[in-house]
């Protein structure tokens, strides 16, 4: 196997393993180690996870597509994550989002065709106060309005972010 | 609580415009330029308990706060309160009074990373004059006394769970910290375990020694980071302080943490689908009894406390039971964190006595309702909760009167609505999130919940009879009574609470094609009210289908089929000769 995956540095799964060895229900943990190194889980990892582990496979995916925050894709560039929190939908969280989705035509969970943005909704950042809310790769824009979505955007489409 | 500083200034941008950094560094410079570097601490908080207030700085002791702080005002605060203590009239703010603050007492007030900063506000004195003096039982029987219910939603009495759990004979028990906070609309368990960790900590230390446990999860979501972080850390500092791991603070008690993180699913608040994905599993709920206290993680007994409870403890334990039940009403003891949010002035975390009415927490707390609008109705409970009506406001708040008016107390999301907000509309939101969120191994939430959606669309669409309105209220009621686990049985509380309160909303969708909220897309129509229009021809211009035609002598008209009401012309008309009905 190649000791990269996507141009990242491979992760230590026997290292990985090792360090969870012997803690009773560690997958999802070491899951979580993966998709923070990767960004997502890539299915050779997967496959040589299921090896160290001697789990099938059936069950690593089991546990992967049941839990949201587990990514099978790449993810883009930039995240841009609408909250869509009940105090975010009230105040605008919805509009936001189909503005996204019209300036760059890609729908919600998916990839923008260059990779520069991956679109996601999530249901709470827990930060209602500033609602609409969103993020931008851990950055918290709040109080969003429509027509100011260019303005925020703009530095990560010219590269500046 | 200094610590060689004689005082601490705590700094937050609340607004939205993240100039916390900024202001940190010009009262650095300050602070330098005035020789009090080694006097006074500046902290830059994650969340200072107020939002929308512009720069809000915090001087302990004293608990001095100003919020709008701009740069003009740095000086004033540094001569006059660091070096005089007098406070900066003109700053000042004060909060509301109705408040009682016990489990938030310190967020905000303490350095959460500093184990010192707790130990100095009495923490750990409840663990250790515990170990020093009393018994499992007397540990129980005090939480008996102060009449602390489970503040996650059910409302179970802490004590009782802790009591099963301590009777069963098990070689390894587990005390689980339910941090997997996924209400939408709720952050209270966010803001305790980054503002006060040690509190939490403390309170799974006692439970263990209670029940007789030796070993710890905190489950939390995987998207709080900091306070993971925080956790994290409080863990290695607790310790290195022997509160944790063998016998602690010299007893034969032994007692450790480890985090698990949470990975996105609703279902696994619920604490037999919590259980299972500690484990590593998906988090499928199971049938109870048996209950985890009987037979829980990796079928030992196991304690599951949400993060409000576990705070509450060491407070009840140091205070005394009694204290504690002299707080709130009749049937609910203490206080509770609500996230109020929603169409209320100032919004954020508030801790309130039980037996509060919601009026008070609206007007009172909240400062009253948003540009001036009329009160609708406030949501308690989050997507199992349901809708309580403005004349029911003078509703005390506890378990019971809230679970009669058909919501419940839940984690404690609490939404204010207005006129504009369409009910039919929130109903769909809220069951819409459940059935994304059903873990799909029961029929009656997985089959039940796509189906009341099913009936909620066609009758926001306008295509709904009558009589759906019966089906949609009998298949809620098969969905509550035969759902494994609570969230097939409290998704349709957000339905019928708002069929129960506003019928005649929904028959207005149904029988008028109207919404009087005017938020079901497809019951609206859009036309141009020629005595207003100006004929500046922007609605033409920003219109995205074309559906807009005339010219400026002829005046403008929107054609109706093919309009995608999409409300662009809406929001750019400047002169409200767009007419949304």
């Amino acid at each position: 196997m190649d000791t990269q995956v996507n141009g990242n540095t491979k992760v230590d799964i026997k290292g990985l393993a090792e360090k969870w060895k012997g803690k009773r229900g560690n997958l999802i943990m070491i899951l979580h180690e993966i998709q923070n190194h990767y960004g997502y889980v890539p299915r050779e990892v997967s496959l040589q996870l299921s090896e160290v582990l001697d789990v099938p496979l059936a069950r690593i995916y089991e546990v992967i597509t049941f839990y949201n925050f587990f990514k099978l894709e790449p993810p883009g560039k930039h995240t841009i994550s609408v909250c869509m929190g009940t105090a975010c939908y009230l105040k605008g969280g919805a509009k936001l989002l189909d503005e996204i989705k019209n300036m760059f035509a890609v729908e919600e969970g998916q990839t923008t065709k260059d990779g520069l943005f991956h679109l996601q909704v999530v249901r709470c950042l827990g930060c209602c106060g500033l609602a609409p809310v969103m993020m931008i790769d851990g950055k918290i824009f709040g109080k969003v309005k429509p027509d100011e979505l260019m303005n925020i955007l703009s530095p990560y489409v010219k590269g500046e972010v | 609580m200094t610590m060689g500083y004689k005082k601490i200034v705590l700094l937050k941008d609340t607004g939205s415009t993240g100039r916390t950094k900024e202001f940190y560094n010009l009262f650095l410079e300050q602070c330098r330029l005035e020789n009090l570097q080694d006097d006074v601490q500046i902290v830059r908080v994650a969340d200072i308990g107020m939002y929308d207030k512009g720069i809000v700085v915090r001087i302990i002791p004293g608990d001095i706060t100003y919020a709008g702080v701009t740069e003009a005002h740095i000086q004033k605060i540094i001569q006059q309160t660091l070096k005089n203590n007098k406070p900066v009239k003109e700053l000042l703010f004060t909060r509301a009074s109705k408040q009682m603050r016990v489990v938030l007492k310190s967020c905000g007030e303490i350095d959460p990373e500093n184990i010192k900063d707790y130990i100095a506000c009495d923490g750990y004195q409840a663990l250790k004059t515990m170990l020093a003096k009393s018994s499992s039982e007397d540990v129980i029987n005090e939480l008996k006394t102060s009449g602390l219910r489970g503040r996650g939603g059910g409302g179970f009495p802490t004590w009782m769970k802790w009591k099963f759990a301590r009777q069963i004979e098990a070689d390894q028990k587990y005390i689980i910290c339910n941090a997997d906070e996924g209400d939408p609309g709720a952050y209270m368990d966010r803001s305790v375990l980054e503002g006060d960790p040690h509190s939490v900590v403390e309170g799974m230390i006692i439970a263990g020694y209670a029940v007789g446990a030796t070993k710890g999860f905190v489950y939390v979501r995987a998207e709080y980071e900091l306070a993971i972080e925080r956790v994290e850390k409080t863990i290695e500092q607790a310790r290195e302080y022997g509160l944790l791991g063998e016998h602690i603070l010299g007893s034969d008690f032994s007692f450790d943490l480890e985090i698990r993180l949470g990975a996105g699913a609703f279902v696994c608040g619920e604490e037999t689908a919590l259980i299972a994905s500690i484990e590593g599993k998906r988090g499928y709920p199971s049938p109870r009894p048996p209950y985890p206290s009987v037979k829980g993680l990796w079928g030992k007994p196991t304690v599951i406390n949400n993060v409000e409870t576990l705070a509450t403890v060491p407070v009840i334990l140091r205070k005394g039971g009694a204290w504690f039940a002299s707080i709130g009403s009749e049937n609910a003891k203490g206080t509770k964190v609500f996230a109020l949010t929603g169409k209320v002035k100032n919004s954020g975390l508030i801790e309130v006595p039980m037996g509060i009415t919601l009026r008070e927490i609206v007007f009172d707390i909240g400062g009253g309702m948003l540009n001036g609008k009329k009160i609708k109705a406030v949501q308690t409970g989050g997507p199992s909760g349901g809708v309580i009506p403005e004349h029911l406001l003078d509703t005390p708040v506890d378990y019971e009167n809230l679970q009669k008016l058909g919501s419940i107390m839940g984690s404690g999301g609490m939404i204010v609505m207005d006129e504009d907000d369409c009910m039919v509309d929130i109903a769909k939101f809220y069951l819409k999130f459940c059935v994304d969120e059903s873990c799909g191994k029961c029929a009656p939430c997985r089959i039940g919940g796509f189906q009341m959606l099913g009936y909620l669309n066609k009758i926001s669409e306008g295509k709904a009879g009558e009589d759906d309105i019966e089906l949609l209220e009998r298949i809620c009621n098969a969905s509550k009574k035969a759902s494994l686990c609570g969230l097939g049985q409290t998704s349709p509380n957000p339905v019928l609470s708002t069929l129960k309160y506003f019928r005649e909303e929904y028959l207005e969708h149904i029988r008028d094609r109207k919404c009087r909220a005017r938020k079901c897309v497809d019951l609206l129509t859009y036309h141009i009210g020629q005595e207003k229009c100006k004929r500046c021809s922007i609605c033409m211009r920003n219109c995205p289908v074309n559906a807009i035609s005339g010219d400026k002598q002829q005046g403008f008209l929107i054609d109706v089929n093919k309009c995608v009401k999409c409300g662009k012309c809406f929001d750019v008309c400047k002169f409200d000769a767009i007419i949304r009905e």
